[in-house]
């Protein structure tokens, strides 16, 4: 199974995602914001980082790219698309998820192990998790606030489209302590926490267990490749 | 060449931090008597020649597709100084 993930000018996190996938089992395919070429890959991470310097609006100039507009059509047709923090951004100004992520309530950048309960395992990226288990990866990011208008909260809240909450902490003034979301058909998924940064011991979050031992990220990845390898 | 100005604010119902952190620095600083700041964007756009009814459509639809986010932004004003 192919994975593929697009870099973007600016992109921080490809690199970090390109590693949990291959570390998930899967193949990791680089992919270019400027190609309009998914070089036939199964999957697509939207990764981290800071595309066009969050000029204009974080995520907004890379959602008007030209491999974009790929993978919208893609996505409309049941393409699993997993967005990472800026990718979160991303596919909301893309409008493949509702709402909008306005810059953190305190006006900080923040960076820390975060808790988040999983409450949707019905999507592309989540179906090895429990329902509501809790997992800790790590948060890094200054525009995390998220926001939509009262009906969408609803629709979202009652169709179970949120996918992630915060725990513990709201760190950044988003709206039902929304952390990521879910589409309507579940293959579409963006979170602003980032999975790709706690997959292999030694480099992810502490645990009670040992320090930097955490893994909590790894599900997100083979969630996505278990659907391929079931599916072939 | 003709100058299209554009504003953008953020939702008047959302929490604008940058406006709350000047907001308390104001009240710091001993002027207190502005009790609010909203801080929002201005985009000056130049084209070529007159404006035309076809580069009002245009701004129209930038300005709210592509320069704002109606999820959390309102177009609160597009002006033509040369023009109107």
């Amino acid at each position: 199974m192919k994975i593929g993930v697009i870099t973007f000018p600016g992109s921080l996190d490809d690199r970090d995602a390109i590693r949990a996938i291959e570390i998930a089992g899967a193949e990791a395919v680089s992919l270019w914001h400027g190609d309009h070429d998914l070089k036939g890959v199964d999957a697509i991470v939207l990764p981290g980082g800071f595309s066009y310097g969050d000029y204009l609006r974080a995520g907004a100039i890379a959602a008007f790219s030209p491999i974009m507009t790929d993978v919208v059509e893609q996505a409309g047709k049941g393409m699993p698309v997993l967005g990472i923090c800026n990718g979160f951004q991303m596919l909301v100004e893309a409008k493949l998820l509702p709402g909008g992520l306005l810059r953190n309530a305190h006006q900080q950048f923040i960076r820390r192990d975060q808790k988040l309960r999983v409450e949707n395992t019905n999507t592309a990226f989540t179906s090895h998790f429990a329902q509501d288990q809790e997992i800790i990866i790590p948060l890094k990011n200054a525009d995390g606030g998220y926001q939509c208008d009262a009906e969408t909260l609803k629709m979202l809240e009652g169709e179970g489209r949120v996918a992630f909450r915060y725990v513990g902490v709201n760190p950044n003034g988003s709206l039902n302590d929304i952390a990521g979301l879910t589409n309507a058909a579940g293959n579409v998924v963006g979170l602003m926490p980032h999975p790709e940064h706690a997959v292999e011991p030694g480099f992810g979050p502490n645990t009670p267990e040992a320090m930097r031992s955490g893994e909590d990220g790894l599900p997100f990845f083979t969630s996505v490749i278990a659907q391929f390898a079931t599916a072939a | 060449m003709s100058t299209i100005v554009v504003e953008v604010m953020p939702k008047a119902e959302l929490l604008d931090p940058q406006g709350k952190a000047t907001t308390g620095a104001l009240d710091r600083l001993g002027k207190g008597q502005f009790t609010n700041v909203r801080i929002g964007k201005r985009f000056e756009l130049t084209v070529d020649g007159p404006i035309t009814d076809e580069i009002r459509a245009e701004v129209q639809e930038i300005a709210e597709g592509i320069l704002s986010n109606q999820v959390i932004e309102d177009v609160v004003s597009i002006t033509y100084p040369e023009a109107d």
